[in-house]
């Protein structure tokens, strides 16, 4: 260890944006991802899939004309404990037995030690399937074409009440209606999903590129029928995951330890994007029916949603998606009276899963979009009729939730105004538009001076308009409802043989930065440096299980418990040492004297949720989260009226996540968020072929490059959280919330057309831009 | 990567003449790689027929761009970069090298080749409608001697071209578009880089001295099994002096020209609506007595 590292007093580190600890590894290409690790003697296993929605399996062959030696094939006859990927509903299985659910559902394992033999091998199974009618899509399972699960299609169902709609609605001087909807979205974190398992000793040693360690350790122990101390489960280092490695990596890695199990070899199955696509969780589409009440003045009276969220063919994570989404419908508004009506509705297609922001996002793009056709409809300033009607404190939710601090929904929208010079800009850009338009439509203007020889065209000779518009969200941090509580997680920091403290949680970093922050909130606790804290590799067999890396969790509830471990370790250490400890070096000294004369030190600590929190699952009634974090964004576009191309050439936005721990990471988050959102918008477009992912390339599956990516003005506005470590609400999250209604907004400025449905393709916006043309 | 890579023979020729032979010899059909970049992809989802490639990346005598009097010559292999880059080049043939600059991204520009981009035959090529529209003559060879092919004569059918298979592109003839022209490249594509176009269209115009049209080129791409010249839209214009009823005889006539198709990225009304658009848009920045009133 240097002496200029440790000579030092240990600096202020929370609130400073320290070097990324995890960045060095990655950009020298010594982080080793899943498919990076070599295994002597593994086998490559790939899955045979279903290539219809629904039928049933009448039977499997496999082509004798092909060379089987070596290959190993595993099915659901092979499964030593239980068929299921467990969750919240264990309908889901590892290998369909005889009914197929959907398109891509696995059937069949093979591994071969050669990847192209498995490959080949894959290619020479023949699955013969009767097929049968399918719903795919939420009209036709509500109208039960097809039955999918129970007897209505329907996975959950919530109502959340307060106060009388039909009398708000009623007594209002305008009911306002609409109806909105989003299409499915991929994740596409850069490394696809991957998985090695082989057994070890008597029981299963599995690793790889996931969020939730322990998720997958709990599906394991069901399909081996495994105690939990013979299943292990550890993460490598995972490159990106935005909800698409919360529960999927559970299916891949009961796949490998299945064959490893069989074959007694280790096995290693990495999907190729392909297949990824194809086969992986997407996020839930949906369609969203409002009916608003609001006075003449503005004043938001009574909101009635109704949401339905396509679940795909199997339960999993779909109810607590519907959950989080039902909650946030009313978004960051006070209302006299709501009603909020949700079903997650089950169809013949690949289920859906977690994605960042986990159902939220939807429905607050109703919500925003809703607000601006009746700030249209009021004549009135879509900030106005938000700042007038925005949450503050002492405010009370849908579901009787008191806001009592922390709330940002003002401050937020204040900022970003600022920040976009809102009215100035939008007058200027209305002028601008007028401007354009008349000079399109001026006959036979004169003669423009002979063009030089290859001139490239006039910027003159494109058709453009420009918009802004913009947004407010509100996110809950942490598992909804008694979601924390139940988790009961577990954080714990123990000492080391050289006297360093080690960081022991199930949390991953998967590339949000969860090593820094962790090191700066427990470095800062222990007054020593974030780089001489270490982060034990997320190890089931080592760390205890502090929750799944979801939900903006990370920082606000796991990095609490460590602060708590950290400020009992450090008195614990002072006290022993009978003098305050400042800096590494004393730090060490006093901690290996600890080891010597009194042992391990390890010291853990228990959520326990904050006073004053209720809530209530059979009533929806109550906080549903401790805290929620609030975002305000404003989108400039430039959209082209020959093609219906839309060009994000601006945002600003505002986010109150409390206090942020590392400001750059923050905003990272916060600029990762609004280009994904950004995607969701105007790109992402999950086009569908008999049940099947039609694009399931990225050629064709399109995300916004760097070239489509806006210049993002990210503020932080300071209000912190008096149960968060040092002030932390969550922000994973919430940026994916407010970027796609405020380009919906944006657009509508520009052209005048209101767009309800995203992605808004230049194919749809075209089309619509014709037919008001027409009309 | 789904293509059994290990069960593919690649062949290195050293020259041309050796080239020539393996794609003369080889038993089967052979499968020239340029820049490669499209190659990959087919390999990489296992859709790619075939086992025996050759890869003619080092033969250098088919790279480099020659500048003539009245002409310029690009050899086959010459990359996107290098066109993109070519200050005289693009002086002289704008449109070109606005579609080199848009073809993929700046990894695939380094690499993807106009010779490639040619005998690949997408009806989706950024290239191939401004080369089209610039007239451009491609000299192709076989081991029994060179001949010379107009390039809108090249495209037979989807995916399915004039050339013998035992042919190879080796350069790109570019005349001199006339004096005064103006030309115009548009790619309407999923994104702003690494895209491929839903129409592209490329264009050159000239205004006689009595301010009739006397020479006109369009063609595009991703509307047809084949990137073509939209003759019936050249005929529309040709000898007319702009308005706006010319603007719009010719969108209608290129209707004629074009047959797109729904597919995975676009749909045929899109196409259709777009690539009047674009025509509309091209006609303006050429003459403003052009545009709708």
């Amino acid at each position: 260890m240097p002496s200029s590292r440790t000579l030092k007093p240990a600096p202020v580190s929370v609130g400073v944006s320290i070097p990324k600890l995890e960045a060095g590894e990655k950009v020298t290409g010594r982080a080793r991802y899943v498919d990076d690790i070599a295994v002597p003697g593994v086998l490559h296993g790939r899955t045979v899939r279903s290539t219809v929605a629904r039928g049933r399996i009448i039977r499997v062959e496999l082509d004798p004309a092909f060379d089987w030696r070596g290959v190993v094939i595993a099915d659901h006859k092979d499964i030593p404990g239980e068929n299921v990927v467990a969750l919240i509903a264990d309908d889901q299985p590892l290998l369909a037995a005889d009914e197929i659910r959907h398109a891509e559902e696995p059937i069949l394992l093979v591994a071969h030690e050669d990847a192209e033999r498995a490959e080949a091998a894959r290619m020479a199974v023949r699955v013969e399937v009767e097929p049968l009618p399918a719903a795919l899509t939420v009209e036709d399972a509500l109208a039960r074409t097809a039955l999918v699960h129970g007897d209505d299609n329907v996975f959950k169902e919530i109502t959340i009440e307060r106060g009388d709609v039909e009398r708000g609605l009623a007594e209002s001087d305008l009911v306002v209606e609409g109806e909105y909807r989003t299409g499915w979205q991929e994740q596409l974190y850069i490394e696809n999903n991957g998985m090695i398992a082989e057994r070890d000793g008597d029981g299963l040693l599995v690793r790889g590129s996931l969020q939730c360690p322990y998720y997958v350790h709990k599906a394991l122990m069901r399909i081996f029928a495994l105690a939990p101390d013979r299943v292990r489960v550890i993460q490598t280092v995972t490159g990106g995951g935005f909800g698409g490695k919360e529960e999927y990596p559970s299916m891949i890695g009961g796949h490998a330890a299945l064959l490893a199990w069989k074959s007694g070899r280790p096995v290693k199955i990495v999907y190729d994007r392909l297949e990824d696509i194809a086969a992986t969780t997407k996020r839930h589409p949906s369609v969203t029916r409002m009916r608003v009440g609001v006075m003449k003045n503005g004043r938001l009276v009574a909101v009635d949603a109704d949401i339905l969220m396509d679940g795909g063919a199997y339960v999993t994570l779909s109810p607590v998606v519907l959950s989080r989404g039902a909650i946030h419908a009313a978004g960051a508004y006070r209302w006299r009276d709501a009603r909020i009506h949700a079903r997650a509705v089950a169809t013949h297609t690949p289920p859906n899963g977690a994605f960042r922001g986990f159902g939220a996002p939807q429905t607050l793009f109703a919500t925003e979009c809703h607000l601006d056709r009746i700030a249209e409809r009021l004549g009135m300033d879509p900030l106005a009729l938000r700042l007038a009607n925005a949450v503050r404190i002492g405010d009370v939710t849908p579901t009787g939730q008191v806001l009592k601090e922390s709330v940002g929904a003002v401050d937020v929208l204040t900022r970003t105004a600022a920040m976009a010079d809102w009215t100035r800009t939008r007058e200027r850009l209305t002028r601008e538009n007028a401007a354009a338009a008349a000079h399109e439509t001026r006959r036979h203007r004169r003669r423009a001076a002979a063009p030089r020889p290859g001139s490239a065209p006039a910027p003159s000779a494109r058709r453009l308009r420009r918009g802004i518009g913009l947004s407010l969200a509100l996110h809950g941090a942490g598992f909804t409802g008694s979601g924390e509580v139940r988790l009961a997680s577990r954080a714990a920091i123990s000492l080391g043989a050289d006297g360093r403290p080690v960081i022991l949680t199930a949390n991953t970093e998967i590339g949000q930065g969860t090593i820094t922050a962790f090191s700066q909130l427990v470095g800062e606790a222990l007054g020593v440096p974030p780089s001489f804290v270490i982060v034990h590799d997320p190890d089931t067999r080592a760390v205890p299980d502090s929750g799944p890396t979801v939900a903006s969790r990370t920082v606000m509830v796991v990095g609490g418990l460590l602060e708590q471990c950290a400020r009992a370790m450090r008195e614990r250490l002072e006290l022993f040492a009978e003098t305050p400890i400042a800096g590494a070096d004393e730090f060490r000294r006093v901690a290996k004297r600890f080891l010597r004369e009194r042992g391990p030190l390890k010291i853990e600590r228990q959520y326990e949720k904050p006073p004053g929190i209720t809530w209530d699952d059979d009533t929806y009634r109550g906080d549903a989260y401790s805290v929620f974090s609030y975002a305000g964004c404003a989108v400039e576009v430039e959209v082209d009226l020959d093609t219906g191309e839309t060009t994000v050439l601006n945002v600003a936005t505002a986010h109150d996540i409390g206090r942020a721990i590392h400001p750059v990471l923050a905003a990272g988050q916060v600029e990762g968020g609004t280009v994904q959102a950004l995607g969701w918008a105007l790109l992402e477009d999950v086009r569908w072929k008999d049940g099947r992912v039609w694009n399931h390339q990225l050629t064709n599956y399109i995300i916004p490059t760097s070239a489509d990516t806006p210049p993002i003005h990210v503020e932080f506005v300071d209000d912190p959280y008096t149960y968060g470590p040092r002030g932390a609400k969550g922000v994973g999250e919430l940026p994916m919330d407010t970027p796609a209604p405020a380009v919906v907004a944006a657009i509508a400025h520009a052209t005048g057309v209101r767009a309800d449905e995203i992605p808004v393709t230049p194919e749809r916006l075209l089309a619509a831009l014709a037919a008001r043309e027409k009309s | 990567m789904r293509t059994a890579l290990s069960t593919l023979a690649v062949a290195r020729p050293r020259d041309l003449a050796e080239a020539l032979v393996l794609m003369r010899d080889g038993a089967g059909r052979p499968i020239p790689i340029a820049g490669g970049t499209d190659l990959l992809v087919y390999l990489n989802a296992g859709t790619q027929k075939g086992d025996r490639f050759v890869d003619l990346r080092s033969l250098a005598e088919l790279r480099g761009i020659r500048a003539g009097t009245d002409r310029f010559t690009v050899g086959a292999l010459t990359t996107f970069s290098e066109i993109r880059e070519h200050a005289a080049l693009a002086r002289r043939f704008p449109a070109l090298a606005a579609a080199a600059a848009e073809v993929g991204g700046r990894q695939i520009q380094n690499r993807a080749t106009v010779g490639g981009n040619i005998a690949n035959a997408s009806p989706a090529a950024d290239s191939t409608p401004a080369l089209l529209a610039l007239d451009a003559i491609v000299h192709v060879r076989s081991s029994d001697g060179a001949r010379v092919i107009a390039l809108d004569r090249l495209f037979r059918g989807y995916r399915d071209l004039t050339m013998r298979p035992d042919e190879l592109i080796t350069a790109v003839e570019l005349p001199f578009a006339p004096e005064r022209s103006v030309q115009f490249f548009r790619k309407v594509g999923t994104r702003r880089a690494q895209s491929i176009s839903k129409v592209v269209m490329a264009g050159v115009l000239r205004l006689g001295r009595d301010g009739r049209v006397d020479h006109v080129r369009i063609a595009l791409g991703s509307v047809a099994p084949v990137t073509l010249r939209a003759r019936a839209a050249e005929a529309s214009l040709a000898g007319i002096a702009p308005s706006p009823v010319a603007s719009y005889r010719a969108r209608a006539a290129l209707m004629d020209d074009i047959a797109p198709i729904d597919d995975i990225r676009s749909d045929r009304e899109y196409r259709r609506a777009v690539s009047g658009n674009v025509l509309e848009q091209f006609l303006r920045s050429a003459d403003p007595r052009f545009a709708r009133g």
